[in-house]
């Protein structure tokens, strides 16, 4: 395969998904253009044209070929550039089973309630929202301990799927926590997430690639600023 | 190696007939355990699905995997040898597995609006239920299948629906007939395969069951 790759990133700068994308590009050194899409303002030709069905962001492009949704773009760059860096998907399939399992409670349980309880006006469905969100950090305390067995991540020595999976949105939690002065992934009740969570944001493939915790203060502070006043 | 394959599930559920699906079309010997969903769950699914506490849950030699689409997964790589579901191809099996993500947000939710909402929601559920069903006719195009001239993972994910789909447009009160009629002879294809036909309830099974639904949830 010597022909020239062409490979492209369609995102945003905020964007959790769109990091996990970046995370693994970056774990198997792949180059590639990156495209900031303006979601607010007008998306662009290509995105709606390689992404009609839903029209969001990740999008990665490869040699014209459109792969849509990050955690499949994660186990495509895993297969496609197999060779060029370590394994981000588990080699047996159980664990692939539980990476993937994990991933999927992470994405549609954990995260979607957590952000339900930013935009909900009601202090009870709040309360309620950040005590599941809670307990779940819980579960998701064990699920790191019985699977990292000792080492630093999810998937061990170096970064795999569910560190990527979870690990993209710890910036996101971080922002949160200063924005509101809320405590959400404590140390007292989740010891072995918040050491991992220090370990995953200072790693190499993570650090440049995720935004700034304070930009995104900023950022979710306009945004509400900007909701208030439309409400 | 003495395998010991077990399977939890429900008969009506469109997840459940997937993992099915997948283990006949492998020849996997298992044991299939139902479930009394609306009655009593059983300590084994409660112990092996903690989380969700939902069916199917497949227990492999002691150690469960849950959700469907992870489970026609799993099931694939383990019995590798045989009867591949998923493309080799990486770009082709993103594909598939978008398209089962599609198939679990969109048509499973439109679904159930058909026979639990009534008025201007239904009548909005209904017109949406067309155009995900001309999405997907879109994307199996001339193929025999979705994975092209195999029966594939895609077509797993999607078929236990074919078995919904006379109660929806019962109990919406609309037909899908001519708008879908590549999908239905599709369907028919795939009901063709044993592994399909012994997995998929007779539909108006399916009817009697929403009726039960409607009545435990309070709907009309």
């Amino acid at each position: 395969m010597g022909e020239r790759e062409e490979v492209k990133l369609l995102g945003t700068w905020y964007s959790p998904v769109v990091a996990r994308a970046k995370i693994a590009l970056r774990l198997k050194s792949v180059d590639y253009d990156y495209f900031e899409e303006d979601l607010f303002g007008s998306k662009s030709e290509l995105l709606l044209k390689s992404n009609p069905v839903h029209k969001k962001v990740p999008v990665l492009i490869h040699n014209n070929k459109p792969i849509l949704e990050s955690l499949n773009i994660v186990e495509y760059i895993d297969e496609t550039w197999n060779a060029s860096g370590p394994s981000i998907l588990p080699s047996h399939p159980h664990d692939r089973s539980q990476a993937r399992f994990w991933s999927a409670f992470v994405d549609d349980k954990w995260f979607p309630t957590l952000i339900a309880t930013t935009i909900t006006k009601s202090e009870n469905a709040k309360a309620k929202g950040m005590e599941e969100v809670g307990e779940w950090l819980l579960l998701l305390e064990d699920a790191f301990i019985s699977i990292s067995k000792g080492e630093r991540f999810f998937g061990g020595e170096v970064i795999g799927f569910m560190d990527i999976c979870l690990g993209s949105f710890l910036v996101i939690l971080k922002a949160r926590e200063k924005l509101k002065g809320e405590n959400i992934l404590d140390k007292s009740k989740t010891p072995s997430l918040c050491k991992w969570a220090n370990e995953f944001l200072a790693d190499d493939t993570v650090k440049n690639v995720v935004p700034e915790i304070d930009r995104v203060v900023k950022f979710m502070r306009e945004f509400e600023a900007e909701t208030q006043t439309r409400a | 190696m003495a395998e010991e394959v077990i399977l939890l599930n429900f008969w009506p559920s469109m997840f459940g007939m997937r993992t099915m699906i997948a283990l006949k079309e492998k020849k996997v010997k298992y044991e299939h355990r139902e479930e009394d969903l609306i009655n009593n769950k059983s300590a084994l699914l409660l112990e092996m699905n903690p989380i969700y506490k939902k069916i199917p849950v497949l227990i492999h030699n002691g150690k469960p995997v849950c959700e469907s689409v992870i489970q026609v997964q799993y099931i694939d790589e383990i019995w590798s040898d045989k009867n591949p579901l998923l493309p080799k191809d990486p770009y082709q099996r993103a594909q598939a597995l978008f398209w089962a993500d599609f198939i679990d947000k969109k048509l499973y939710v439109c679904g159930r609006k058909t026979w639990a909402t009534k008025g201007e929601e239904l009548e909005e559920a209904k017109k949406e239920f067309i155009d995900i069903l001309k999405t997907l006719q879109s994307e199996l195009g001339d193929k025999p299948y979705f994975g092209g001239n195999s029966f594939g993972f895609l077509d797993i994910v999607l078929i236990g629906f074919y078995s919904w789909f006379p109660a929806y447009q019962k109990f919406g009160n609309f037909s899908i007939e001519p708008e879908s009629s590549i999908l239905m002879d599709w369907g028919k294809r795939c009901m063709e395969r044993e592994s399909v036909a012994t997995s998929l309830p007779d539909p108006e099974r399916i009817g009697g069951f929403i009726l039960q639904l409607k009545k435990l949830y309070g709907i009309e």
